[in-house]
């Protein structure tokens, strides 16, 4: 290895770099945790002492427990997201493939066309797709959800994707057509198996985003058969009293199933961002 | 019968004219290399033939069929790629099964096709092991044992030994004529490397920018190439040239003289210093500049001390010349 990565200096500046931005990012999720497990008083008397034998309390969680809706919020958020990612994958990986692989009239044009929603926020269409959602009578459904979500994810996979996939051995595709597979079992079972990494990326850069929406829950499924859970929590805020245990537990539990997801998607992820610098 | 007959190919990429007009027979049972310099689109006509490319215009005949609307897969035949192109999810037994599998051909005739081609390529070993757990001289062999259990009536290589160091290469290279020897089958091979053409061809098919510049066996190009680039292209090291008019002829040809044809002499026809020398062991090849495009190079055989910026006389005889005109074209 080259000495000069190997120089203790170094190697101490860049953990000690590494390891205050971990400090800075953890510490707002480090304080919602603890103090989920505080009674109120103690919150608001000593918001960062850890809970002890006097001041803790499980009264926020009992609360949220309670309130009979949160499992559905949550149930309604994990369908939302994970129903989601699966077509933005499965759709942005097929527009991808076509994009990289084949030669038609307008091929650029397209890749352009479907990459301009990443300079473009889909918020801004919210009042037409709202009218949209009325008039085809999905509002309050959690299918609008998911197709306002598929929408606002594509466009980022398929730029990342068809990058990747461009990258995918030329000869390996060939291999496959001489053998006689079919494009779609070449898509299916040799190109997509290659790109995981790349999936794996999309994934996660789609996932934080949906998994925390508040706009399009409040716009188009404020119903409470279809909230999810950013929407749910918004119940303990009040205008004038608002309970901090049943919020602050709410958002400890919402992490959990986060974390689980990136937890899965991380290996991939971590190859996924340095495959394309270094190959 | 002919295994292969392509009339009039044409390709073009857009406005780029890749293949120009390409008129070929390969016989049953040949081998036939397409050599040239990278960018000739010898890899095009390949991928055209397999059906990977569909050609502009002209027709593609294998086996006595017109196949330019058949796929790839019906074609009857198989390639083997620069890059292996092994499925990274499957073992070696269902790399090679693959397209039997494909086929739907009964289990019992996939198996024997299988062992008949491992045992072939001395692969027995490894059938049960990933690509990612080969070295790439094995890599290579699966490869080709993939494209030896369709039985093709053509096979098709794709500059395969490219990626293989220099020991592995050459026993590769003898691997696949032996394998030509033992199917009999007819075989299209591509690469830019003229010493696998030389030793591997019964048919070398020279290409420049998408045109055929001559066809022939291995000893006829290089003892009667057409045009000088031909002349130039084949041999290692490569022909050497010299205006005619320095050596008494017309002012606008050129004449070639192969480098094991010249000789250091005490007096010849021309002379100039020596500006390199490569000592091979079993030959030594000495660079002359003669004041030309490029310096003459003398091949001697055996050990040959010469020191550089000695000036040496070249001699050779006019019958072992070739004369071409500035444009490239072989006078006789």
């Amino acid at each position: 290895m080259n000495k000069a990565r190997q120089n203790p200096v170094n190697v101490i500046a860049a953990h000690g770099a590494l390891i205050l931005y971990t400090l800075i990012a953890l510490f707002p999720v480090f304080v919602i945790v603890i103090n989920s497990f505080k009674s109120r008083r103690d919150i608001f008397r000593e918001p960062l002492a850890l809970p002890d034998a006097d001041s803790f309390s499980m009264i926020g969680y009992q609360t949220v427990l309670k309130q009979g809706d949160f499992f559905l919020y949550f149930q309604n958020s994990l369908i939302v997201t994970v129903c989601s990612l699966f077509f933005i994958l499965l759709f942005g990986a097929m527009a991808a493939f076509a994009l990289s692989e084949y030669r038609f009239k307008g091929n650029t044009l397209m890749g352009l066309y479907l990459a301009l929603g990443i300079m473009i926020p889909i918020r801004i269409g919210t009042v037409a797709i709202l009218d949209l959602m009325v008039q085809t009578g999905l509002v309050n459904t959690l299918f609008a959800l998911i197709l306002v979500y598929t929408a606002q994810g594509l466009p980022l996979a398929v730029f990342i994707l068809s990058e990747f996939m461009r990258q995918v051995s030329e000869d390996l595709k060939n291999a496959g057509r001489i053998d006689g597979l079919s494009e779609y079992t070449i898509f299916f079972r040799l190109v997509l198996p290659l790109v995981r990494p790349a999936m794996a990326t999309v994934a996660v850069f789609n996932m934080i985003p949906i998994w925390n929406d508040l706009w399009f829950p409040l716009i188009l499924a404020p119903a409470e058969e279809t909230k999810t859970l950013t929407l749910g929590s918004q119940v303990f805020i009040g205008q004038f009293v608002t309970d901090w245990n049943a919020v602050l537990s709410a958002l400890s539990l919402a992490i959990l199933p986060v974390m689980a997801l990136y937890v899965i998607f991380s290996r991939q992820l971590i190859r996924g961002i340095t495959s394309g610098a270094v190959k | 019968m002919t295994a292969l007959t392509l009339s009039n190919v044409n390709k073009s990429f857009g406005a780029v004219h890749v293949l120009k007009d390409i008129n070929l027979s390969v016989e049953e049972g040949e081998f036939v290399v397409f050599v040239g310099p990278s960018g000739c689109g010898k890899s095009t006509l390949l991928r055209v033939i397999a059906g990977l490319e569909d050609a502009t215009s002209g027709i593609i005949d294998i086996g006595g069929t017109v196949v330019n609307t058949v796929p790839p897969a019906k074609r009857g035949i198989a390639m083997v790629f620069q890059s292996y192109a092994l499925y990274p999810h499957l073992n070696v037994r269902d790399n090679m099964a693959l397209a039997l599998k494909q086929e739907k051909r009964p289990k019992a005739e996939i198996e024997k096709r299988v062992a008949e081609a491992s045992r072939m390529l001395s692969l027995e070993a490894y059938l049960n092991r990933r690509p990612a757990e080969l070295s790439g001289g094995q890599r290579q062999r699966v490869a080709i044992g993939r494209a030896v259990v369709r039985e093709p009536k053509l096979f098709l290589f794709d500059e395969p030994l490219s990626n293989l160091d220099a020991a592995l290469r050459m026993n590769t290279r003898l691997e696949i004529a032996k394998l030509h020897r033992q199917l009999a089958a007819s075989m299209i091979y591509v690469t830019h490397d003229q010493t696998e053409a030389m030793t591997l061809a019964d048919k070398i098919v020279v290409l420049r920018d998408g045109r055929v510049e001559q066809v022939g066996s291995p000893m006829e190009l290089y003892n009667n190439p057409a045009n000088r680039f031909v002349a130039e292209f084949l041999g290692s090291p490569s022909m050497n040239f010299v205006p005619a008019e320095r050596l008494g002829g017309p002012a606008d040809q050129e004449i070639g003289i192969r480098p094991e044809h010249v000789q250091i002499a005490e007096s010849g026809v021309l002379s100039g210093p020596v500006v390199h020398v490569e000592q091979l062991g079993g030959d030594t090849n000495i660079l002359v500049d003669i004041g030309y495009e490029m310096p003459f190079t003398v091949r001697m055989f055996g050990q040959y001390p010469v020191g550089t910026g000695t000036t040496v006389n070249l001699a050779f005889s006019t019958e072992n010349t070739y004369r071409f005109t500035r444009d490239g074209v072989r006078q006789v």
